[in-house]
C-alpha cells in the first residue's frame, strides 16, 4: 500500500467505527431506561456520527473515486467496513451497552489525544475537535462502570457479566496490525506500545474503583473488523441503516 | 432569515429582498459584525452567533465577503442552519454570494462565549459554563453550577448530557426546578 492507501484505510476505520457506534446507539431512541439516559445517549450518537462525517469527508477526498461521505457509508457491504468488532456487538442490557462504551471510549479518548499532535493537518484538526467530545464521553461512561460495579449487588453482577462478555473483543482496540503501524511510523497515529499501556492503565483504575475483575490481556481474542472480518451483527445493522438509500438511489429529500 | 435595524446604507426593498444599498462592499467591517450580531442561535435564541463565539473571522476580497464560521459540536445539526442564516442575513443586506467558511481549527470551547452572551443565557434560564476548559480535568470532581433561576449552588447534575449537545441536565435543590448547563468545553 502506498501511504496514501494507508492513511485512506486509517480514516476509514475511524470513521466506521463512529458511525457504526453512533448507529448502534440510535437503536435506543425511544426505549432507553430513563429519560436522561436517552439523552445522553443520543448526544453521545449525535457526536459519533459528526465525527464521521468529518473523516469520511477527508476520506473521500483521498479515495477520489466520485463517492462522497454519504455513498461510503450507505453504499458500502459489511465486508467494506473498517470498524471495531466491539461496536457492532448488540447493545443487550444496559451495563453492556456501558461496558461497551467505556472499552470503546478509553480507546477513543487515548487515540484522539494521540491523533491532535499527528503531522498531517487535517486529521489534528478533526481530532481537536473530537477530543473534546469524547473526553465528555469518557467522563460519562466511566461514572456508569463505577456506579453499577460499585452498586447494588444486582447491578454488580449485571456489569461485571458485561466485561466478562465483551472482554474477547478488547484485544482487537489495543493490537496494531501494519496499518497502525505504518501511520505511526508517519507521524499520525498513535505509539501502539503506549496506547497499549495507556488503555490498560485506565481500564484497571477504574474497574478496581468499581469493585470489578478484568479478564487476561493475553486471553484468546477476536479480531478482523479492521481487515473487514466481521461478526453477523454488523449486516443487520447495515440492512437497517442503508436500506432507504438503497431501495431509493439518489434521492435527495428523505 | 434573520431581522435587522435599516440603516441608511442597508434599506431593503422587502418584495424580492433586491437591496437599494448598490455598494454593499462599503459596508465597514463594525458594520458587518453588527449584522451578525442580530443572528440569533437557532437552538439558543437567547443568543447571536458571535455572543456564542463561533464566527471567528471574517474578511473583504474587493466586493467579495468571506465569513469564517465553527460549529459548536462536530455532530451539531444547526451548523448547516446556522451557516445559512448568516448568509441570508448578508443577502438581505445586500452582499452578493457571501462565502460562509467552515473551519474547525482551533476548535470551538466555551471560553469564546461573550460575558454579555453568558449573562443573557442565564437570563434565559440556561446557565452559562463555569471556569476555564483548559483547565477541566478528566475524572475530576464537577464545578458547582448555580442555578441559573434563584441563584442556589444548592444543585445536582441529572444527566452529563441535556435538550442538546452543547449542554448538561442540572436540578436545583432549594427551587426544585430543572434547568440546562451550557457544558464547559
Amino acid at each position: 500500500m502506498t501511504q496514501k492507501e494507508v492513511l485512506q484505510e486509517y480514516l476509514l476505520r475511524l470513521a466506521d467505527s463512529d458511525m457504526i457506534l453512533g448507529q448502534r446507539l440510535s437503536e435506543l431512541t425511544g426505549k432507553a431506561p430513563a429519560v436522561e439516559e436517552e439523552l445522553a445517549v443520543m448526544n453521545v450518537a449525535l457526536d459519533l456520527v459528526g465525527q464521521a462525517r468529518n473523516w469520511y469527508e477527508y476520506a473521500a477526498e483521498l479515495i477520489n473515486d466520485g463517492r462522497d461521505a454519504d455513498k461510503l457509508v450507505f453504499l458500502r457491504d459489511a465486508h467494506e467496513y473498517r470498524n471495531l468488532l466491539m461496536v457492532e456487538q448488540p447493545n443487550d442490557d444496559y451495563a453492556v451497552t456501558m461496558a461497551r462504551q467505556f472499552f470503546f471510549d478509553v480507546w477513543h479518548y487515548f487515540t484522539l489525544k494521540s491523533l491532535v499532535n499527528a503531522s498531517d493537518e487535517r486529521v489534528a484538526t478533526i481530532a481537536a475537535k473530537a477530543v473534546k467530545e469524547a473526553t465528555y464521553h469518557l467522563r460519562r461512561s466511566s461514572e456508569w462502570v463505577k456506579r453499577m460495579g460499585d452498586g447494588t449487588e444486582e447491578s454488580h453482577r449485571r456489569i461485571q457479566d458485561a466485561f466478562n462478555l465483551l472482554w474477547r473483543f478488547t484485544g482487537e482496540l489495543i493490537t496494531p496490525d501494519e496499518v497502525d503501524h505504518a501511520m505511526f511510523k508517519a507521524g499520525i497515529g498513535p505509539d501502539p506500545e503506549q496506547l497499549k499501556q495507556d488503555w490498560f492503565g485506565m481500564v484497571r483504575e477504574v474497574a478496581a474503583q468499581a469493585t470489578l475483575t478484568v479478564g487476561e490481556e493475553d486471553a484468546w481474542m477476536y479480531m478482523g473488523g479492521k481487515r473487514g472480518e466481521h461478526t453477523e451483527h454488523l449486516g443487520h445493522i447495515l440492512a437497517v441503516m442503508q436500506f432507504l438509500p438503497r431501495a431509493y438511489p439518489d434521492a435527495t429529500t428523505w | 432569515m434573520t431581522e435587522h435595524e435599516p440603516s441608511s446604507v442597508d434599506v431593503l426593498i422587502a418584495s424580492d429582498r433586491v437591496p437599494a444599498n448598490a455598494r454593499p462592499e462599503l459596508l465597514t467591517e463594525d458594520a458587518i459584525w453588527a449584522l451578525l450580531d442580530k443572528v440569533l442561535d437557532p437552538e439558543v435564541p437567547a443568543v447571536s452567533v458571535v455572543e456564542l463565539g463561533i464566527v471567528r473571522d471574517l474578511s473583504w476580497d474587493g466586493a467579495h465577503l468571506t465569513i469564517d464560521v465553527t460549529p459548536t459540536y462536530s455532530g451539531c445539526p444547526a451548523t448547516e442552519l446556522i451557516e445559512e442564516l448568516i448568509a441570508e442575513a448578508m443577502r438581505a443586506a445586500g452582499i452578493r454570494d457571501p462565502q460562509i467558511n467552515r473551519v474547525l481549527t482551533p476548535a470551538w470551547t466555551t471560553d469564546w462565549i461573550t460575558e454579555e452572551g453568558r449573562e443573557k443565557l442565564r437570563a434565559f434560564g440556561i446557565a452559562p459554563p463555569e471556569g476555564s476548559a483548559s483547565k477541566m480535568s478528566l475524572l475530576g470532581a464537577d464545578e458547582v453550577i448555580a442555578c441559573p433561576l434563584c441563584g442556589s449552588t444548592h444543585t445536582e447534575r441529572l444527566s452529563e448530557f441535556g435538550s442538546t449537545a452543547c449542554k448538561a441536565l442540572y436540578r436545583c435543590l432549594d427551587c426544585r426546578e430543572p434547568f440546562d448547563y451550557f457544558k464547559c468545553i
